[in-house]
């Protein structure tokens, strides 16, 4: 067990329970924060796009071809990552994560 | 009025659970007309996974989401129902009672009209529309400095034109708009290009001549009295910051799913979502149906399969509307020679 913290649009700091396995979208989806998660996890739409906090940058997996590929399509910053393809392990206990803005 | 088309259905959503309506209605001998935004029928299977598995469709143990749509658009091939792509609903009229229910459908493009007497919205997550980035006031420039696809090149001659992004759309658009534009910017999030090579060795081409500017960073803000655009504020990966001169920004982020129009007809919403029954998938109005992921009801699953459950079911209902005399027969496919006759394959 474990949590991750998500930081919402309107700055609100959220700490949910995670479950191992899960994707950090599924977790942020079934908390009931407003992620989008439009391809149902299949990294094709990029509306679950976070920020994902520097000092945990380095502990994920690097993001595929495939992931860099849906990046390109939103406005990015240096640590840009789709929740979808971060997948909950008891090593990321404690993920901070903010939701990055949507467009119109 | 104008010319309109006469039918019993229209459908609104050419995706997978739309076409299983096809099949379900038709075999109720119910017509339908499918209207579809994109440019192609499948809906997200076709656009955002056609390669895709899915593992979850009854009686495929695999299928990718073009096959799903290519085996879907052979079995409603015996009721030839009617496509109109590339078009929107803009509107939907309610013009009879709730007892006989007529609806007058209206299309964006072609402004076409429908008159019907049921409409099943199988709209999915809503139309694909071009994604807007997240940048202050950029709809104050919508249509005068920032498009977001281009419908007549001459608008660019002569402009100072800054294409964002790192794909097809992005590339073809800046080899074809480079030549008449008084200077072309491409900016894209890093130096990869997810877009056919030739073009992208083409664009390299043409940077290393001098006869276009290249830059890699993000665009942070936009620059001149809204709606006139005069230059876009970049922001690079190592936070410098830096303005790019532009009459136009075109970006070219692909596509989303937006609820559209569908907000203003009149329909019992809850996020984004429409609320039905689970025994005739109609909405608060008579007549219209809701299938698929766009509804919402206690226990829904947004699963491809549930959406051809609830098509099933909805076209009961519309039997009624439709042959409001006739009694319905329950058959199956197995053993009715009416409906075996009806696909075509009676002995």
């Amino acid at each position: 067990m474990g949590v991750i913290h998500v930081t919402d649009r309107t700055g609100q700091r959220h700490t949910l329970e995670a479950i191992e396995g899960w994707r950090v979208m599924e977790i942020i989806r079934d908390w009931g924060l407003p992620i989008e998660g439009l391809c149902g996890g299949a990294c094709e739409c990029a509306t679950c796009h976070v920020f994902v906090d520097e000092a945990w940058l380095d502990k994920l997996y690097p993001p595929t071809d495939e992931e860099e590929d849906q990046l390109d399509t939103v406005v990015t910053e240096p640590n840009s990552r789709l929740s979808c393809q971060i997948i909950w392990t008891p090593d990321l206990d404690g993920l901070e994560v903010t939701l990055a803005p949507t467009g119109a | 009025m104008t010319d309109h088309i006469e039918t019993d259905v229209v459908i609104i959503g050419a995706g997978p659970v739309g076409l299983f309506a096809v099949f379900e209605l038709g075999l109720l001998d119910i017509k339908c007309h499918l209207i579809d935004i994109l440019p192609k029928i499948g809906g997200q299977c076709a656009e955002l996974y056609p390669e895709k598995p899915i593992y979850d469709i009854p009686g495929f143990p695999m299928v990718t989401g073009q096959g799903l749509v290519d085996n879907l658009m052979a079995q409603i091939e015996p009721f030839h129902p009617t496509f109109h792509l590339n078009e929107m609903v803009e509107s939907l009229e309610s013009i009879g009672t709730p007892e006989a229910p007529r609806f007058r459908v209206k299309t964006s493009e072609n402004d076409t009209t429908f008159v019907c007497k049921a409409v099943i919205i199988a709209a999915g997550g809503g139309s694909f529309q071009p994604k807007k980035p997240p940048i202050d006031n950029i709809e104050a420039y919508e249509g005068t400095g920032v498009f977001y696809a281009v419908r007549r090149m001459e608008m660019f001659r002569n402009k100072k034109v800054l294409i964002v992004g790192g794909g097809d759309s992005a590339l073809d658009w800046t080899v074809n708009l480079q030549p008449i534009a008084k200077r072309l910017t491409l900016l894209h999030r890093r130096d990869a290009f997810r877009a056919a090579p030739h073009t992208v060795e083409k664009m390299r081409s043409l940077v290393a001549a001098g006869e276009m500017d290249l830059h890699l960073g993000q665009v942070r803000a936009l620059k001149g009295d809204a709606p006139v655009l005069e230059g876009a504020v970049i922001r690079k990966d190592d936070g410098s910051e830096f303005t790019v001169d532009c009459d136009v920004m075109l970006p070219f982020f692909g596509l989303t799913m937006k609820l559209g129009p569908i907000a203003d007809w009149g329909l019992n919403l809850h996020e984004n979502l429409i609320p039905v029954d689970t025994e005739k998938f109609e909405t608060n109005v008579p007549g219209i149906f809701a299938i698929g992921d766009i509804n919402t009801y206690p226990g829904k699953l947004k699963l491809i399969l549930s959406g051809f459950h609830e098509g099933a079911l909805a076209a009961q209902k519309v039997h009624r509307y439709v042959y409001p005399e006739k009694k319905l027969l329950f058959q199956y496919t197995t053993s009715s020679t009416s409906l075996q006759k009806k696909l075509g394959v009676a002995a």
